[in-house]
């Protein structure tokens, strides 16, 4: 099997949990549906030559899973039940359509896939090991030719991790 | 916070400092195999959630205080910038003071090292925190 066919199945896959993980009625059952989508994108990662992201994909995803499970655990009722709005599901599909005929016309643009013009990447990849000194370069990019955008990259962790200790303190506070 | 069955106290005991060394390699050799600050931060925090998940959070908070993932977040964000200003000896801004090239060793990448160290003390401490601070007040459940 070559791997564009095990791509185009795993996407599918991909898109089946998402929308089970929509229509579900059981909590649970989205929970886990979502994190079979992630772990459908880290076998895509693999695939697609990128094992930097597909292990941080596996290991995101399984602590994304452990925080919203105990999030749903101490809920006390964990089914949804809710009536089916067709004006909603009309206008969504409507516009699912329109978006898929603009997106055809703008990908006639793009390049083929797996065949990517590298105008700034190919002087990365060539240089990495001789100016960094680091074999990974992927590391070498991310932290020494754009070692700026990882400082924001750690701003942005740090600035929401904040945001969430605020706003768990209240919640405590409220509940004490 | 109550902990788990004595197979998974046993297991967890057992493991985690097999799950801590791991962490720890994908974050000090990120420069030469996949990985890097971030993932294997992850993997640390993982970790610890592993033991607090196991062994219920009265164990744990014997052995990590409370203050200590904010504290610890802070050190890996200053020590990065730290890093950052010591560039300025090269000429600029996060500037490559301790580069050369090839070798495929540990301390072959420059600051690259310094840095993954720096991000994955970060992420790790950070993502604890906020477990440690979702699982502190739960008002209608025993555990």
């Amino acid at each position: 099997m070559d791997p564009i066919t095990i791509l185009y199945f795993l996407i599918s896959f991909m898109i089946v949990a998402a929308i089970v993980a929509v229509e579900a009625r059981d909590l649970l059952s989205t929970v886990v549906s979502v994190s079979a989508a992630g772990a459908g994108l880290s076998i895509v990662f693999l695939l697609l030559g990128a094992p930097d992201l597909a292990i941080t994909q596996v290991v995101v995803e399984v602590l994304c899973l452990v925080i919203l499970i105990r999030a749903i655990v101490t809920r006390k009722d964990v089914t949804f039940d809710k009536r089916p709005d067709t004006f909603a599901v009309a206008a969504g599909l409507v516009f699912c359509a329109l978006l898929c005929v603009a997106c055809l016309y703008a990908f006639r643009g793009l390049v083929p896939f797996g065949e990517p013009r590298m105008l700034m990447a190919r002087p990365y990849l060539l240089e990495s090991l001789s100016r960094t000194g680091a074999a990974n370069a992927v590391m070498g990019v991310l932290l020494d030719f754009r070692a700026y955008d990882t400082l924001g990259e750690a701003t942005v962790i740090f600035t929401s991790i904040i945001g969430a200790y605020v706003l768990l303190r209240h919640v405590g506070r409220k509940a004490a | 916070m109550k902990g788990m069955s004595l197979i998974v106290r046993t297991v967890t005991s057992l493991v985690s400092a097999f799950i801590l060394l791991y962490g720890i390699y994908i974050v000090l050799y990120g420069h030469l195999t996949p990985g890097g600050g971030f993932a294997g931060g992850v993997i640390l925090a993982c970790c610890f959630i592993l033991l607090v998940l196991a062994f219920g959070k009265d164990f744990v908070d014997r052995i990590i205080s409370e203050r200590a993932p904010y504290l610890w977040d802070c050190v890996g964000a200053l020590a990065f910038l730290a890093i950052a200003l010591l560039g300025y000896y090269g000429g600029s801004f996060f500037y490559n003071v301790l580069a050369r090239p090839g070798d495929y060793r540990l301390f072959s990448g420059g600051i690259i090292m310094p840095c993954n160290v720096a991000i994955g003390i970060k992420v790790a401490a950070c993502l604890f925190g906020v477990f440690a601070a979702l699982s502190i007040f739960r008002p209608n459940s025993e555990g």
